[in-house]
């Protein structure tokens, strides 16, 4: 059974298999940098700009993008952790926010893990005791969602006599995130965003925790937006990737095409930057100089160009459009190169 | 083939750089002994890059620290032989110690704001350490550290000298730190995980950077870190740690293609790479033991798919089924 065959029997599903679960609209977030003796804004931080995508029921959306792009702020905008200043989010057809889908319905459907498992887990509390408290808040009695929380640190492979009146720093990093991904899952929640759920993990542990996603996936028919900055992760769990560059969208895809086809150079650069196993197949060269610039004040146009060997004087003047080679493409790529007409000599024509 | 060990390798005609054997840390307090590092032994020719690989928790900092004494002196407990550049290290008095730090033997960390003075321009920390150790004028360390600067790619550097650290990027600022260590032009480079913090595309540069200097500067390098594809692309030789110890050591080669250990093979199974898409993760059960009660015999055992009642007593012993190979296993011959 595919994930949108399992979604179609969700008798929570309203809008039916073609309608997305998540909509994302010209979402934009910036932050205010207070300075001088009047602490006026002096700057403004382009966290998030006018980002837009859309996840499928039943699917895992990667994605990934350097440091200070925008990751972690565009999953606390989806879970309405930050209040966004433009753009809106729309749930399974249900546009959230006052006159659609009320907030709190919201955070009962959208769940969240963190990187850091501890400071999500409250030290004083056993860990069932932590996995219980959102439903009892929600009116489940005490003793049916203690039961029900042991049976989710069954699910997580954490048994529950050895487990369950264990406090966190008990617990491995590993086990402590598997609590955290039990938890989210009290709710019953159509989607769980994770925001770099295993870099803080040992690579033999990583593994583990990535097979239980997988399977709690396909038995709780879950859709995940998967945030890591680890390439090779995002490709193992995700059907569609999106890559962001600084608070913008710069390709998005099916995955077989995302790391089999970049169309955009930073896409091509970040995958090219993987270092090899392989001692046979060192790298010469690499394949982008300098660092990420400043979120503070993005280059004008393509926020890539000041880093990019095909950049011309269209990709200074305007920004890119987020485009496809073909009608009703799939695979999105915001580079002058990639745009029918831009006026960059490498267009198509 | 038992001459041909990692320390006693017949036919080099230079005396070893670095020189380890059976070095042993251990954390001593009220509550528990932490036994960090468990009979280390390697050595390390001029010139040579050794990249020491493992998990977190392994011992792989503790080691690096080990090798210039930079650990808490009051609880630490070191054991066995460690000899820089012919030096005996564990008998050094604090002035030796100092002079060696910095001097023939510099280190670089994860995170560059532990080398470096928020206080201080990065020009003037980069003379201070030449002053310091040489003693040559101002005017020269001042011509020295634009050299440095250039040396390690930083664009204008002849701006960025009058730079604090604050006011560098993340790229920049691991560069300033590698150019303030090979300041005294060290013949040994101790460098743990300097490049584990840093974006993809930066840190593909900082490796190639590290790369090209050790060529050119003929400095033997020790490299902590816990990322394979690391290893894959600066190391000469890899040592894998687990529990604080070498179980398995040899050319990058050997034994990044054919890993003679269980935990190795483990590692590189469960370590997600392209292709594995729609399969299931090999990964590696349990997790690894407790320092303050280290288990007796082989310390992968618990996890070990393999193990056999002799793991579990009896600590495996090197075995080399090629010269220069090494893994601490009972189903490794010779
Ligand atoms: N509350 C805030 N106030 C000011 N600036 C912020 C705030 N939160 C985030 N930023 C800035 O917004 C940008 C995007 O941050 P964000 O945390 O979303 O990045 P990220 O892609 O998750 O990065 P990482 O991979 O490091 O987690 C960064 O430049 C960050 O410094
Ligand atoms: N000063 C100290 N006192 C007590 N225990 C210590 C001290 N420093 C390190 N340890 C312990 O020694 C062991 C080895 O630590 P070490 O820092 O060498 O690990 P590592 O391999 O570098 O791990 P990581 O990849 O997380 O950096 C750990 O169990 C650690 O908690
Ligand atoms: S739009 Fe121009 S600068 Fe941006 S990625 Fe494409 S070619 Fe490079
Ligand atoms: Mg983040
Ligand atoms: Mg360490």
């Amino acid at each position: 059974m595919t994930g949108t065959e399992a979604a179609a029997l969700d008798p929570r599903d309203r809008g039916g298999p073609a309608q997305p679960l998540l909509i994302v609209n010209d979402l934009k977030r910036h932050f205010p940098i207070k300075g001088g003796f009047l602490n006026r804004t002096v700057a403004t931080v382009q966290a998030v700009d006018g980002i837009s995508f859309s996840v499928m029921k039943g699917e895992t959306l990667g994605i990934v993008g350097e440091s200070g792009c925008g990751k972690s702020t565009t999953a606390r905008l989806l879970m309405r952790l930050l209040e966004p200043d433009g753009g809106e989010v729309i749930f399974d057809g249900e546009p959230v926010g006052p006159g659609g889908m009320a907030l709190s319905e919201m955070r009962r459907q959208i769940q969240m893990v963190f990187q850091d498992s501890y400071a999500s887990l409250n030290p004083r509390l056993p860990i069932e005791d932590s996995i219980a408290f959102a439903p009892a808040v929600h009116g489940v009695p005490k003793a049916k969602a203690r039961a029900r929380a042991r049976d989710l640190l069954a699910a997580v492979g954490l048994a529950p006599e050895q487990f369950a009146r264990r406090y966190p720093h008990e617990l491995s990093g590993g086990q402590r995130q598997r609590v955290n991904i039990a938890r989210a899952l009290a709710l019953e929640p159509r989607v769980i965003v994770l925001d770099e759920p295993v870099s803080a993990l040992d690579k033999s542990v990583e593994a583990q925790v990535l097979n239980l996603l997988v399977d709690l996936k396909r038995d709780f028919s879950l859709t995940y937006v998967f945030i890591s900055h680890d390439l090779n992760v995002v490709q193992f769990i995700s059907d569609r990737v999106l890559v962001m560059y600084l608070g913008q969208v710069a390709e998005v895809g099916p995955v077989a095409s995302i790391y089999g086809g970049p169309r955009h150079p930073y896409t091509r650069a970040l995958l090219a930057s993987r270092p090899s196993m392989d001692p046979a197949k060192r790298m010469t060269e690499p394949p982008l100089t300098g660092d990420p610039p400043n979120p503070i004040n993005p280059p004008s146009g393509c926020r890539f160009r000041t880093r990019c060997t095909f950049a011309e004087e269209v990709c200074a003047a305007r920004p890119p459009p987020l485009a496809g080679l073909v009608a009703h493409d799939a695979h999105l790529a915001a580079c002058h190169m990639a745009a029918k007409g831009s006026g960059h000599s490498r267009a198509p024509t | 083939m038992q001459t041909a060990t990692l320390t006693e390798r017949p036919g080099t005609a230079t005396a070893p750089l670095v020189s380890v054997r059976d070095m042993t840390v251990k954390f001593v307090s009220k509550d528990a002994t932490v036994h960090a590092v468990n009979g280390v032994t390697f050595s390390l020719d001029p010139g040579e890059v050794l990249v020491i690989l493992g998990e977190s928790g392994s011992g792989k900092s503790v080691s690096l620290r080990a090798l210039m004494r930079l650990l808490p002196p009051r609880k630490t407990q070191i054991g066995g032989t460690v000899q820089v550049a012919g030096q005996d290290v564990l008998a050094m008095d604090e002035a030796a110690l100092t002079d060696l730090r910095g001097g023939q033997v510099a280190m670089i960390f994860q995170e560059p704001m532990t080398a470096l003075d928020p206080v201080f321009t990065i020009g003037q920390q980069i003379a201070e350490t030449i002053i310091r150790h040489e003693g040559v004028s101002r005017q020269a360390a001042d011509a020295r550290a634009l050299e440095l600067l250039e040396l390690v790619q930083i664009p204008s550097a002849k701006r960025r000298l009058g730079n604090y650290p604050h006011e560098l990027s993340g790229g920049l600022r691991q560069r300033a730190m590698i150019s303030i260590a090979l300041a005294c032009r060290p013949k040994l480079l101790l460098a743990d995980e300097p490049t584990t913090a840093l974006d993809a595309t930066v840190q593909i540069q900082i490796l190639l950077l590290l790369r090209k200097l050790q060529t050119e500067l003929g400095m033997g390098v020790i490299f902590v870190t816990h990322d394979l594809g690391v290893a894959g692309e600066i190391a000469d030789r890899v040592a894998v740690m687990y529990a604080g110890r070498f179980i398995e050591s040899g050319p990058v080669s050997e034994v990044m293609l054919r890993p003679l250990h269980p935990y190795t093979q483990g590692l590189m199974n469960s370590t997600v790479h392209a292709g594995l898409r729609g399969t299931r993760l090999a990964a590696i059960p349990g997790a690894p033991p407790n320092l303050a009660r280290l288990p007796t015999g082989c310390a992968f055992a618990p996890r070990c798919a393999y193990a056999e009642d002799v793991c579990r007593s009896e600590l495996p012993t090197e075995r080399y089924p090629i010269p220069e190979h090494m893994a601490r296993c009972i189903r490794v011959d010779g």
